[in-house]
């Protein structure tokens, strides 16, 4: 394990990173040079989404993969969001928008700044592949009016009835077929060749199996992982621009032997502040978490002794767990069922049947809510959800609500007392159901 | 005698409930929360133990059988000279303080003409205070800084006007001193105020001077009952700025939860609606919570609301609900925000809008919102316990009467005239589990 030092201003403070988090934390350094230096070297840019990342395609057409949600995130990271949303309200975009789109389309306005301080390229295609987020959609359509650039849209049917049929893969393969590998191959002047895509499946696969189960680790008591808060940083390279890469593998692979060796020591998460202390609750989380004071909140939790055993946010940019890989032999029908699976994608009915089955296989105490105030993909149906997974498994839910990126909605003191009370509630419980027995 | 206390500290108010052995209230404390938890905590914790000499004197009176139909009588007669005593005593620290502040440039030369003015103002403020703790006095707080705040400025003016000196010198030392009288505890010791408020009952009703060694004995024997403070539990807004350590903490939702339970054992739905939040808290049959609701990121149509709203129309906050339970006609109000609710009022008033429409559309815009965080904690399941500041304002009771039964049918509505004290009973009752070593969710 490294310690190293926050720049921040202030008393500094020793923060407590995973190797693999310095590794990943190098993987996108280095995109992001590769991002901004990209009118440079004349590579061209995709603009894609995260639910529905069609990473292996992109890499086809030797196009970078630039995820306007991560970037957003990255500015909640780094506390600048808050100025990029009032940018984007002034420029008229109203307080209950995305606060993702306001972000984004707020940096766009003060020069489009990325996290490496240098200019993020303008994209050459604007590849939107819809995933049962409506506002995606709306997203894209003011992109398209900034940059002038092309748009191309896949569109993935909802999984309303809970199942993938053959009419659905077959709808999606004719759109990539017919519109999307066409388009790209104009844009990006590569012709597409299919042999290639395997070889990028293959690679997705191999990192996937090492995700699932770092994922799945946190079934063992003591969880030696947080599936939010450090479920975050597992996610990001195969949600974002590498899922196909070998620096996917390795640092799959490398957080695999990391995670297997607390594992085999008996122990916790690694927290910013260090090991977490004992394990005290363990907990399903449903929504995305904020980004303005992450590591705030995160400390509500590892200060309580509460760990994250599995979330539902650590599933929107594909669903793994239950089987699915990118399967090479079957190169675009796999892409539509991977679009087709995502958890954004997912019925109202699929999500309450995963987190209560979570619960369950987790041996977890309950799950919390975090409803995000400017996210309508999420929040609608989540107190529903709510009742209904308490209701299957009997165990205490609690609701709490904040923003992604708009640090006006974290309110911390509220955040904290619902929380206490919450594991207040647990604890409670514990002692009625033991008092009973 | 053993006690358990439990301390609410909430965002206007800080509760304290002593509770003993057998789960019986022995007294309850409130003060105004200030900027100052630790001092209102310590306040309150007095206050439930002043209450408490009074519940053991009762007890022990009524066991004695002395007074015999008077007790009654005797006790709020008891009571109101002990207020008084306490009143006078405060108004003596205040006195000093005021008088240690006239110095510096701006008194120059003046400070004998304040410092005389002072002991006019005073002299009056004291002469006055029977009144205050007359039989049938009412009084607008109970709060120390209330009733002496507002009878000091009026002193004052007119004081400062036939003293010729300008009335902001004696704001002035007024203003530095409140904050620390009101945050020392009472120097006093509490026998001795009891003996004093004893002796000026027995000096002004010549009825009892019958019965007065046998009362002395009585109330002497309360007296010397040592409370012992065997568990203590915070709970509320100010809980983590206290020096308790964890395991002295509850949250409010739990407490409240067992709180409700506790005064309503059949209760299944608590809304709170307190100074800065409003709860919907839903609980098992032993009052273990099962799900809860609160109001997030603003505390519009919370209790503070009405405190704005009595401001604005320049009303003490317990006259709104009897003027809004004169409207017939309600005004339809959207907004509970509020900062807007001023706007909002002043439009009406210049509308020609009554006062008491406008108030019971405000009351109603407040229960709507309580409707709604309920319905998201899980609804109303019969029976219903409404608690909070709020719960004594006969006009929101009738509005959530109404809203209650046309969602919800009937249910058995509760509400406790000491509801205000929900958390810190719960709190109290968490206090006898810790230290009886039951599990924090254990029955007992």
């Amino acid at each position: 394990m490294t310690v190293i030092v926050t720049p921040k201003a202030g008393p500094a403070k020793q923060v407590v990173k995973d190797d693999s988090m310095l590794k990943q934390k190098e993987m996108m350094a280095a995109h992001y040079e590769r991002l901004t230096n990209a009118p440079e070297t004349g590579e061209k840019v995709a603009s894609t989404f995260v639910p529905g990342n069609l990473n292996e395609l992109i890499k086809c057409f030797d196009l970078l993969n630039n995820l306007p949600e991560v970037n957003a995130i990255q500015s909640g990271l780094r506390r600048q969001s808050g100025s990029y949303v009032l940018e984007a309200e002034k420029i008229g975009h109203s307080e209950d928008v995305c606060t993702y789109v306001k972000s984004d389309i707020g940096m766009m306005a003060k020069g489009n700044i990325g996290p490496n301080g240098k200019r993020l390229p303008d994209p050459d295609v604007l590849l939107l592949s819809y995933t049962g987020c409506f506002t995606f959609m709306k997203w894209f359509e003011l992109l398209r009016e900034q940059y002038k650039c092309e748009t191309i849209m896949l569109h993935t049917p909802y999984m309303g009835d809970g199942k993938i049929t053959k009419n659905m893969i077959e709808y999606m393969v004719k759109q990539l077929k017919e519109e999307v590998i066409p388009k790209l191959e104009r844009i990006s002047g590569v012709k597409f060749d299919i042999d290639r895509l395997r070889e990028y499946l293959k690679k997705s696969a191999v990192a996937e199996d090492d995700l699932v189960r770092v994922l799945q680790s946190a079934k063992s008591k003591p969880s030696p992982i947080d599936a939010y808060f450090g479920g975050i940083y597992y996610i990001g390279p195969i949600f974002g621009a590498f899922r196909g890469t070998d620096d996917a593998i390795d640092y799959y692979k490398f957080l695999r032997a990391e995670v297997e060796e607390r594992l085999a020591n008996g122990q916790g998460p690694v927290t910013p502040d260090g090991d977490m202390g004992q394990e005290k609750y363990r907990l399903v989380v449903e929504g995305p978490p904020n980004y303005t004071n992450f590591r705030q909140f995160w400390k509500m939790f590892y200060d309580e002794g509460a760990v994250v055993v599995a979330s539902s946010y650590t599933k929107v940019g594909g669903v793994y767990d239950f089987g699915f890989r990118h399967d090479p032999d079957k190169p675009l029908e796999t892409l539509a069922e991977y679009c087709l699976g995502v958890y954004t994608n997912r019925s109202l009915p699929m999500r309450v049947d995963m987190l209560s089955n979570y619960i369950d296989e987790y041996a977890a105490d309950g799950l919390l809510i975090n409803s995000i105030k400017s996210c309508n993909s999420f929040s609608a149906g989540q107190l529903l959800i709510m009742r209904e997974v308490e209701k299957r498994t009997g165990k205490p839910a609690a609701f709490i609500e904040s923003d992604l990126v708009d640090p006006r909605y974290f309110s911390a003191a509220n955040i904290k007392n619902r929380l206490e009370s919450y594991f207040q509630m647990i604890e409670q419980r514990r002692a009625g159901a033991r008092a009973a027995a | 005698m053993k006690t358990f206390v439990g301390i609410d500290l909430g965002s206007t108010t800080t509760k304290a409930i002593l509770l003993d052995e057998n789960r019986e209230v022995i007294g309850r404390g409130i003060t105004n929360s200030r900027s100052n938890y630790s001092t209102a905590a310590r306040v309150a914790g007095e206050e439930a133990r002043v209450d408490g000499r009074f519940t053991l004197s009762r007890r022990a009176l009524s066991e004695s059988g002395v007074l015999g139909a008077r007790l009654d009588q005797f006790l709020a007669a008891l009571e109101r000279a002990f207020r008084l005593e306490q009143f006078l005593e405060q108004l003596g620290d205040l006195e000093q303080t005021c008088l240690r502040q006239v110095n510096g440039q701006r008194f120059a030369g003046r400070e004998d003409g304040v410092k005389v003015a002072l002991g006019e103002v005073f002299t009056r403020l004291r002469g006055e205070a029977p009144e205050l703790y007359a039989p049938g006095a009412k009084r607008k707080s109970d709060f120390f800084r209330d009733i002496a705040g507002s009878r000091y400025h009026s002193h004052a003016e007119e004081v400062a006007r036939e003293a010729n000196l300008p009335y902001d010198l004696l704001l002035n030392v007024y203003d530095k001193s409140i904050i620390e009288v009101e945050n020392r505890p009472p120097a006093g010791g509490l026998s001795d105020k009891f003996r004093r408020a004893l002796a000026r009952v027995l000096t002004a009703d010549a009825t009892f001077a019958g019965d007065a060694s046998g009362v002395q004995d009585v109330i002497q024997r309360s007296l010397d009952v040592e409370f012992e403070e065997t568990y203590l539990v915070g709970t509320g807004y100010g809980r983590v700025t206290l020096p308790f350590s964890k395991e002295h903490i509850r949250s409010e939702i739990l407490c409240h939860g067992l709180g409700a339970h506790m005064m309503y054992p059949k209760t299944r739905t608590v809304l709170d609606i307190g100074g800065q939040d409003t709860k919907g808290i839903q609980v098992d049959p032993n009052g273990i919570v099962e799900n809860f609701q609160m109001n997030d990121r603003c505390a519009a149509g919370c209790g503070r609301y009405l405190g704005y709203i009595a401001d604005e129309m320049n009303m003490g906050l317990h006259e709104l609900g009897p003027l809004a339970m004169k409207s017939d006609r309600p005004a339809r109000i959207n907004s509970t925000c509020t900062v807007f609710a001023g706007a909002e009022l002043r439009d009406r008033l210049s509308l020609g809008e009554r006062r008491e429409d406008i108030l019971a559309g405000l009351h109603r815009a407040i229960i709507l919102r309580a409707i709604s965080i309920i319905s998201r904690s899980g609804g109303v399941t019969d029976e219903f316990t409404f608690t909070g500041g709020v719960a004594k304002n006969e006009a929101a009771v009738r509005e959530l009467k109404k809203l209650i039964e046309e969602n919800y049918g009937k249910v058995t509505i509760n509400i406790n005239p000491e509801s205000i004290y929900t958390g810190a009973l719960g709190a109290a009752e968490f206090a006898r589990r810790a230290h009886l070593g039951q599990a924090a969710g254990g029955n007992p």
